[in-house]
């Protein structure tokens, strides 16, 4: 495997399978009372998060936790990450702290690329901007992987707002990677012209596309101000794109319904929705911590640019 | 105290205005070229061996921020002429974006005495259309006329509305040989740019800027420069379809040219993957086929120069997200040598037509009548010698104040040896000699 | 590339090693937990010898002792996972490890650690088909299907046929093998991490 992950595109279609079946016995070690293993002892992960999300954020520390690994939390709102100090000033002093692995989730687009310029350690995307969120699209190939047993021919839609989500980029990079079937739906001004070039198809009827689904993957949809430029009101996108009851009955015997949480209950989906068994959700949360285990103990379980050189005997 | 007098021997001289392509001598004395031939005599002259050598009018570049007054911490008039000489430039014109912006003679006035206290380079400030750069009250354009000015540019930002270029290419009309500059970008369509908007963008998560952005200005401008019949120049062209547009338009006898930048020539969006802020440029780094229609423009004529728009900034600010970095990358000190390893290397465009676009054209556009050629007896010497086989990478120390280059880390092949300005040497073996 | 064990050889010593451990442990309370990823099958093998001597049940469980190596980020990649299946509780029994080949006795220190994770077990003992020498750590086989002799830099494999299609012990001389199974060869390493 790469030396950091920060997009889908750093992974091979093996490397997915490696991940997937390391999390497997991962998540196994969740099932033991002492859901904790050694296997990165002594070693650093650094949650450096500049967005807020309580809920990735508690995700990775508790893998980085049960792999014995030290955390450090860094985010902002609490009084570690100082307004002004510059992303680099702050790289530099996880540096000097030894850090082995950085997590970071930031709102700018491309961060981590700029960060594994001044670290030494791993560096692992937990979100940045609108680009990527590559541990989230693993953990969600994990889910229907274990629902549904394969990846490859598997009919995916991913409905929502395709453009500004980073879910959705390594969502579909990962399931094209993994021979499955693709089409982004939502409203045109919502999926980027061009889509099919990451071969996917593009889908405008949500009805259409449904009753050939193996997944139905939502998208949250944004309702501040400027993103209503893109749609003319909350109420005609759930009307012609929301899944509620009527909309599910459609969708095939046995297909899931995912989202990447947080959900906005009434507008991509119903509340009642939400709650049916199709609906994985819930997996995906505990999944989350399994296949994060697998990813720290992948990049930092070899000797990489951070560990030292084996002397010969 | 004169200028010495030297005799460069065994150059390859290239002469795109003179129609010259040869291996010859050239003496200069007391500040121009006193001979130019085969076996020159001497005499007391300092002998300047140039087997090997191009010997070429020296660069011009009609397009460069020296960033001073407001921005030293970028770039000086001293910094930024410096690199100049070094990238082979005997003459620059920066733009009006200073801080005080230069909307008067005053202005003028400092940048032109600081240029001459660094004595490094010509420089021919370039004065702003609009006061202020706000985009609404002409600025004292006449005023800048009579402190020697020819070219007037908001660059930086565009004019806004056709009605205010209209009135500014008209009122220029009074005057002999007046340039307006305009920099290409309808704001409605690029608040918050990043790159080009396409897959790349798309798939890079960063919000994009569509060419037709820049296409959609360069015909309202052209459409103005027919209209009043004023002579219309356009900045760092970026997209296939400007070049169209330019080319039609002067085959219909409108008075517009146009320039290129040396990374507009090189590189797309593409190279946008690894989130290299030297990269982020305004305008943006295009597709493909964008870079490949500037290439063939360069070559027919459609666009008349390369000019670098040297940008500067400061380390720290670079060095940031993405999103939090300013647009721009130096220029003054690669341009030579991209134009030699890019384009004249691989056969895209021959040694004489690259030339004529880095010196003969912005001097002529300029209205620099000391630069550009022909070498000839009692011409001004400002000349550039280059090696066009030495090998060198592009990385710190620059000559620059500022080390924002595209090209970081790229190899090079084609340095310059030494750049001559009104018969003195400013540069002698690649090293600055002030 | 010589053959130490063939078929028979191996069917006998799984034999004589479920007597023995009858003999000395009893059957209730007891439990096999197979090393991954061939002590597993030899585990369960053994749990089949012993039900035909002593009509009794002995659960066995599979362990992957892979995140509690003491090579983790030495290697150059981190070392390949298999699955942990251990369906009872070890706290209080009687646990026979169950290995294919002890060698510097790293991984049993491993398994032994994974086994304090999952509970108590009353006592631990441990049973290998081939103990090749070369101890590195305080640790002991309490039953041994065939003592090796083999030098440092002898390369010794044990097939089942569960995985390999048949079962035997070969021995490569010369080749530096990797000390934990799975583990890959690391150039220049004249001995086991």
């Amino acid at each position: 495997m790469n030396e950091h992950l920060l997009s889908m595109h750093d992974v091979t279609a093996e490397d997915v399978v490696r991940i997937l079946d390391t999390a497997e016995s991962f998540r196994e070690v969740g099932t033991r009372v002492i859901k904790k293993v050694p296997a990165l002892r002594g070693r650093t992960v650094v949650n450096l998060f500049y967005e807020n999300s309580t809920r990735t954020r508690i995700s990775f520390e508790l893998a980085a936790k049960r792999l014995s690994a030290d955390v450090i939390n860094f985010a902002s709102g609490g009084s570690s990450v100082s307004k002004g100090e510059s992303l680099k000033d702050t790289a530099l002093t996880l540096q000097a702290m030894g850090a082995d692995a950085i997590v970071i989730r930031h709102s700018s687009s491309g961060s981590p690329y700029q960060l594994t310029k001044w670290v030494r350690g791993h560096v692992l995307n937990a979100g940045d901007g609108t680009h990527e969120h590559p541990t989230q699209a693993l953990l969600d190939l994990y889910t229907m992987r274990e629902r549904l047993g394969r990846l490859e021919g598997l009919r995916v839609a991913i409905v929502g707002d395709v453009l500004h989500s980073r879910v959705a980029r390594s969502l579909s990079f990962g399931l094209v990677k993994m021979g499955a079937d693709v089409t982004l739906v939502g409203p045109a001004t919502l999926i980027p012209p061009d889509a099919p070039v990451w071969g996917v198809q593009v889908s405008h009827d949500v009805d259409e596309v449904l009753p050939k689904l193996d997944v139905c993957y939502l998208l949250r949809v944004q309702t501040e101000r400027q993103r209503l430029e893109y749609f003319p009101s909350v109420r005609e996108y759930a009307r012609l794109f929301g899944l509620n009851r009527s909309r599910v009955g459609s969708l095939p015997e046995g297909s899931l319904i995912m989202h990447p949480g947080p959900m906005n209950r009434g507008v991509e989906i119903d509340s009642d929705v939400a709650d049916l068994p199709q609906s994985v959700i819930e997996d995906q949360v505990t999944n989350g911590i399994a296949v994060r285990m697998a990813l720290l103990y992948l990049l930092l379980g070899g000797r990489g640019e951070s560990g030292e050189e084996v002397s010969g005997g | 105290m004169g200028s010495p007098k030297l005799l460069f021997r065994g150059a390859r001289v290239v002469d795109p205005a003179g129609g010259r392509d040869e291996v010859a001598d050239v003496l200069v004395r007391d500040g121009a070229v006193a001979d130019v031939g085969g076996g020159l005599d001497a005499a007391s002259a300092e002998i300047v061996e140039c087997d090997g050598l191009v010997l070429a009018p020296g660069l011009v570049d009609m397009h460069t921020h020296l960033r001073e007054p407001g921005f030293e911490q970028k770039e000086t008039v001293e910094t930024g002429t410096r690199a100049a000489a070094v990238g082979g430039y005997t003459a620059v014109a920066p733009m009006a974006n200073t801080d005080p912006v230069a909307d008067d003679a005053s202005v003028i006035a400092e940048v032109r005495a600081a240029a001459a206290r660094a004595d490094l380079a010509d420089v021919f400030p370039v004065g702003a259309i609009t006061k202020g750069l706000e985009g609404e009250v002409l600025a004292e354009i006449g005023e800048m006329v009579e402190a020697g000015v020819r070219v007037f540019s908001d660059d930086g930002r565009c004019v806004p509305t056709a009605r205010t270029l209209r009135n500014a290419l008209t009122y220029a009309r009074a005057f002999d040989d007046v340039v307006l500059a305009d920099h290409c970008e309808d704001a409605s369509l690029s608040t918050g740019q990043q790159m080009h908007e396409g897959i790349s963008s798309y798939s890079l998560g960063l919000a994009g800027q569509p060419a037709a952005a820049e296409v959609s200005i360069v015909f309202r401008d052209i459409e103005m420069a027919r209209l009043t019949g004023g002579r219309l120049h356009i900045c760092h062209l970026s997209s296939a379809r400007s070049v169209e547009l330019v080319r039609r338009a002067k085959a219909d006898g409108v008075r517009v040219s146009a320039e290129v930048t040396p990374h507009h020539l090189v590189f797309t969006d593409e190279d946008l993957r690894t989130y290299d802020t030297n990269l982020k440029v305004n305008p943006p780094l295009r597709s493909a086929e964008d870079r490949e229609a500037l290439r063939e423009g360069l070559a027919d004529g459609t666009i008349d120069a390369i000019a670098t728009d040297h940008a500067p900034h400061a380390v720290e600010e670079k060095e940031a997200e993405f999103d939090r970095a300013p647009h721009g990358t130096i220029g003054l000190e690669t341009a030579l040598a991209v134009a030699l390893t890019e384009l004249v290397a691989p056969g895209l465009l021959d040694l004489s037509r690259a030339l004529e676009a880095l010196s003969c054209s912005p001097a002529r556009l300029l209205g620099a009548r000391d630069h550009g050629g022909p070498i000839a007896a009692g011409r001004p010497a400002n000349l550039v010698l280059f090696d066009p086989e030495e090998r060198w990478v592009v990385e710190p120390p620059f000559v620059s104040r500022s080390r924002n280059s595209a090209f970081m880390g790229r190899a090079m092949v084609g340095r310059v040896r030494h750049t001559v300005r009104h018969g003195m040497l400013m540069v002698s073996e690649g090293k600055a000699t002030r | 590339m010589s053959r130490i064990l063939g078929p028979d050889d191996v069917r006998r010593a799984l034999a004589r090693i479920a007597h023995e451990i009858v003999e000395r442990e009893r059957t209730d309370g007891l439990v096999l937990v197979g090393i991954a990823d061939r002590g597993d099958h030899l585990a369960f093998r053994l749990s089949l010898e012993i039900a035909k001597i002593e009509d009794a049940e002995v659960p066995v469980g599979v362990l992957d002792i892979s995140f509690y190596r003491d090579d983790i980020g030495l290697t150059a990649e981190a070392p390949e996972v298999h699955e942990t299946r251990i369906p009872f509780d070890v706290t209080g029994r009687t646990v026979v490890l169950v290995d294919d080949v002890l060698y510097t006795g790293r991984t049993i220190r491993a398994a032994m650690d994974a086994l304090m994770d999952l509970g108590r077990p009353r006592r631990i003992r441990l049973a290998v088909l081939v103990d090749r020498g070369h101890r590195e750590l305080p640790i002991r086989a309490d039953f041994v299907g065939k003592n090796v002799p083999t030098q440092h830099g002898d390369d010794v494999r044990v097939m089942v046929t569960e995985v390999d299609g048949e079962d035997g012990a070969l021995v490569q001389e010369g080749s530096p093998g990797p000390a934990f199974r799975g583990a890959p060869a690391v150039a220049g390493r004249e001995e086991s991490a």
